[in-house]
């Protein structure tokens, strides 16, 4: 029993690490989101969050002993068809002999890796899936950012009690007493655009 | 332990350092140069892992851009933070 225990918990915190940081960053990244005043430090909590959920597809797709999924040099078709090629060229051009023609299109079918092949390769569909979320993910935090920059240009502030309560006011119709003077001038700057 | 498993868990270590270091700190131009060098661990690990079109991606897009957009923002508004 406590053998057993033990190699769960040698599985999960020795071969399994990635997902316990997985979940940690999660965690870290939700946490700032909800629970951080500043919209910026909300921005990188955010970016954790998507850079978590990343690691954990990538992690999804390794294997052990298995090298980066390009075709290495023996199991290209087309690498190896096209060096072949090359070296069989001048042959033809001296002799065109049978045999030579049939290695010729012997190496013209493309044919697909076996499961011992494909064994030595990471799984490259996760990447592809992930690559898309990280350019989405910068494209999110640009559009976030120039949000951001709109907000303190409006209310000269980016804590989001500071924001929420000159809402408040500007929607009570209460003009607001305190504040620096750089937030009053972007609050009228605001009314000015809202009635223009 | 091989090494590639210590590197492995020398980075997520240090990640995690990072994303708790980036979220304290309440200058936020100190919190844009922590998260680019938490997206860079990020791009190595994955490297590391064998995906290396999605660390190219990472190093140029997280630690490049990403980090520049923060730091941008944070030169236009204000550089303190309240928490």
């Amino acid at each position: 029993m406590f053998g057993e225990d033990g190699g769960l918990l040698r599985e999960l915190l020795v071969e399994r690490f990635n997902y316990c940081i997985y979940v940690v960053l999660l965690l870290i990244g939700l946490y700032a989101m909800i629970a951080k005043n500043n919209l910026i430090k909300k921005l990188i909590g955010m970016s954790i969050f998507q850079t978590a959920i990343i690691l954990f597809y990538v992690s999804l797709g390794v294997k052990e002993g298995a090298s980066i999924p390009i075709y290495k040099p023996e199991h290209d078709p087309h690498g190896h068809h096209a060096e072949d090629h090359a070296d069989h060229k001048p042959k033809d051009a001296n002799a065109s002999s049978s045999a030579s023609a049939d290695a010729h299109d012997d190496h013209h079918e493309v044919q697909a890796l076996t499961d011992e092949q494909t064994r030595q390769y990471a799984n490259p569909l996760p990447h592809v899936l992930m690559l898309t979320a990280i350019v989405v993910g910068v494209a999110t935090l640009g559009v976030a950012l120039a949000v951001v920059q709109r907000i303190y240009r409006a209310y000269g502030t980016i804590e989001e009690d500071e924001v929420m309560k000159a809402i408040m006011e500007e929607s009570q119709g209460i003009p607001s007493t305190k504040g620096s003077p750089k937030s009053k001038k972007g609050a009228s700057k605001k009314r000015k655009a809202k009635k223009a | 332990m091989s090494g590639l498993e210590l590197f492995n868990v020398f980075i997520l270590v240090f990640l995690v350092v990072a994303a708790v270091i980036a979220l304290r700190v309440k200058d936020l131009l100190i919190a844009s140069v922590v998260f680019g060098i938490y997206s860079f661990l990020m791009c190595l690990l994955w490297a590391e892992m064998g995906a290396v079109d999605v660390a190219f991606t990472e190093a140029a897009v997280g630690a490049g851009v990403s980090a520049v957009f923060l730091i941008a923002t944070v030169f236009n508004v204000k550089r303190d933070s309240s928490d």
